[in-house]
């Protein structure tokens, strides 16, 4: 077999170093590689190990930074339990850390453990929402006004562009009301958490800001963002939610900062 | 030395800018600390202060939003430091196209007095480990780095600082010095060096050697930057002192005392307080940078050479 070129003159049966040092990195149960060594030729079990660890604790760390609200309400054992088989799992494949755990939250929804807690998956979806909308690229969101220079006959065409940084999470447990609880430390409250809650994520400007869309909204502005045309979203909207206030629910989308601009529903 | 701040324009064609969107603020005998998030108000607040502040390159390769902004404030006031921790400079396996394109974004949006990276790797295949891995010093491990920080160069338009790595074991493989890899690849590539002092001493503890001995061979000449942070103290398989380059305290007295000698000997260099974790009040940061400035001081008007003229 024709080895890559990079490869070429190293010892190790071919593999490169990295593919000899990795396998341990993230598997307890792999050996120290053999052709590592503390000075003078000694062992270098413990040596290998503070990379082992390193590398586990620092994603560990890294999913804490993203799911604090999860962290929180998990308390510290649980957490690292469940980040830890997650990390081992499923490590990063990008750099950026802000980018990981995009599936930590269905991977939290399988854990056997979590299982008295069927809202903690939602409320991590909540939280990398956030995330995403924190890194979001800049836009200044459209003003409200600009929707009154539309013809009337024409505002059932018209398409929003989504501002980068809005998002919906969508919830049949209270999500948005257990995750505003627990970002920041506070008092205890007691929560009904079998309340379907859908959130709107959006960031105008500096601040993230997490809103608990009322019936039908959250089909609404999904609808919206994902370049609906109004009419179609409306209408959607009062399909799933008979008495949707589709005045109320636009002005909020629109105080917000939901959306960027307006297209004709045309495509001028 | 050669002065591996006033390269900044390049990255001004490397981008594809007009004028420089920032001041040009001098780097030059400057003492620095690592700028975290939670103390931007602190730092606005604490105006005229002299100093740089050096930015892990990755939390800013985000779209938009309050680190770029922040970063931008930062960068109106004072030099930053660009250091990029995950490029897996040291790794075999190619650089991955899309990093380095954000990189080389930053480096012409912020236009950064200095450039860094590590001698080090943290990808292999698609697996990101997020630590600074170490690799054998061959001459074929050489070439494949020095082909590595050749292309970040002529990406970014600049050279770059590569940094000495804290290590824990060592390659049976190596045939090379890490002192020898580093001059050899300055030698090959033009590239400076980053001095990690506290990297130096964790790194002689745990293999054994001296770390004056090291500081002697090491080549000066192409220092642009040096770091200092704290490390803690374990113990390896025999029980002998194994030590961790943890970043979560003050700076340890025997890497003072090894930066005052790079400083006497060679003069003034910009150095920076690194801390990454337990992250301390903004003022417990500030009075360290301010130790590191004072030695600084003590050698300013030298021309961070080893000469006693006056710096330009």
């Amino acid at each position: 077999m024709q080895r890559p070129e990079h490869a070429r003159g190293e010892a190790g049966g071919g593999l490169t170093y990295a593919a000899r040092f990795s396998p341990g990195l993230l598997d307890p149960l792999q050996p120290t590689p053999a052709f590592v060594s503390g000075p003078g030729g000694k062992r270098a079990d413990k040596r290998y190990n503070v990379y082992r660890n390193n590398v586990t604790v620092s994603l560990i760390e890294a999913l804490g930074a993203v799911f604090p609200a999860v962290r929180r309400i998990t308390g510290e054992d649980f957490f690292r339990a469940v980040a830890r088989a997650y990390v081992r799992a499923r490590p990063p494949s990008s750099p950026l850390l802000f980018e990981y755990g995009r599936d930590f939250p269905d991977f939290i929804a399988a854990w056997d453990h979590a299982a008295p807690a069927p809202w903690l998956a939602d409320v991590a979806r909540l939280e990398r929402a956030w995330l995403d909308a924190y890194h979001a690229a800049d836009a200044a969101p459209l003003e409200a006004q600009a929707l009154a220079a539309v013809p009337a006959e024409r505002l059932a065409d018209i398409v929003f562009v989504a501002h980068p940084a809005a998002r919906v999470v969508r919830s049949p447990f209270a999500a948005v009301t257990i995750f505003a609880a627990h970002r920041q430390e506070g008092q205890a409250q007691t929560i009904d958490a079998g309340t379907p809650e859908d959130a709107l994520v959006t960031r105008p400007g500096l601040t993230v800001a997490v809103r608990h869309l009322p019936a039908g909204g959250a089909v609404f502005a999904a609808r919206l963002l994902a370049g609906a045309p109004f009419a179609t979203a409306a209408s959607e909207a009062l399909a799933e939610a008979p008495g949707f206030d589709l005045a109320a629910n636009l002005a909020g989308l629109l105080a917000a900062g939901a959306f960027t601009s307006i297209i004709a529903g045309d495509g001028r | 030395m050669r002065d591996f701040a006033t390269a900044s324009k390049a990255a001004d064609k490397a981008g594809g800018a007009g004028a420089p969107r920032f001041p040009d603020h001098a780097v030059a005998g400057l003492a620095g600390t690592s700028f975290k998030h939670e103390h931007l108000a602190a730092i606005i607040a604490d105006d005229g202060r002299r100093g740089f502040f050096e930015v892990h390159a990755e939390n800013y390769m985000g779209a938009g939003g309050p680190p770029h902004d922040a970063l931008t404030r930062i960068r109106r006031e004072h030099p930053v430091s660009l250091h990029g921790v995950c490029m897996s400079i040291g790794g075999p396996q190619p650089l991955d196209k899309a990093h380095l394109a954000c990189f080389r974004e930053l480096v012409a949006r912020y236009e950064p007095a200095l450039v860094s990276e590590h001698l080090a790797w943290s990808t292999h295949e698609t697996a990101f480990f997020n630590d600074l891995l170490p690799l054998p010093y061959t001459p074929e491990t050489l070439a494949r780095v020095a082909a590595h920080v050749e292309e970040v160069q002529e990406a970014i338009g600049r050279p770059i600082l590569i940094e000495n790595p804290a290590t824990y074991l060592l390659f049976r493989e190596s045939t090379m010095s890490e002192t020898d890899f580093l001059g050899a690849l300055v030698a090959r590539t033009g590239c400076g060096l980053l001095l990690d002092v506290n990297n130096v001493f964790v790194s002689a503890t745990n293999h054994r050697f001296s770390a004056l001995d090291y500081l002697a061979d090491f080549p000066l000449a192409a220092v642009g930057e040096i770091h200092l942070a704290g490390h803690t103290e374990q113990a390896d398989d025999e029980g002998e002192p194994l030590i961790i380059d943890s970043h979560d305290r003050p700076v340890a007295d025997a890497v003072w005392t090894l930066f005052a000698t790079v400083i006497a000997r060679w003069g003034p260099v910009p150095t920076l307080i690194e801390w990454d974790s337990n992250i301390p009040d903004w003022p417990v940061l500030r009075r360290e940078a301010a130790a590191a400035q004072v030695i600084l001081d003590r050698h300013a008007g030298r021309d961070a050479a080893g000469g006693a003229h006056a710096a330009a």
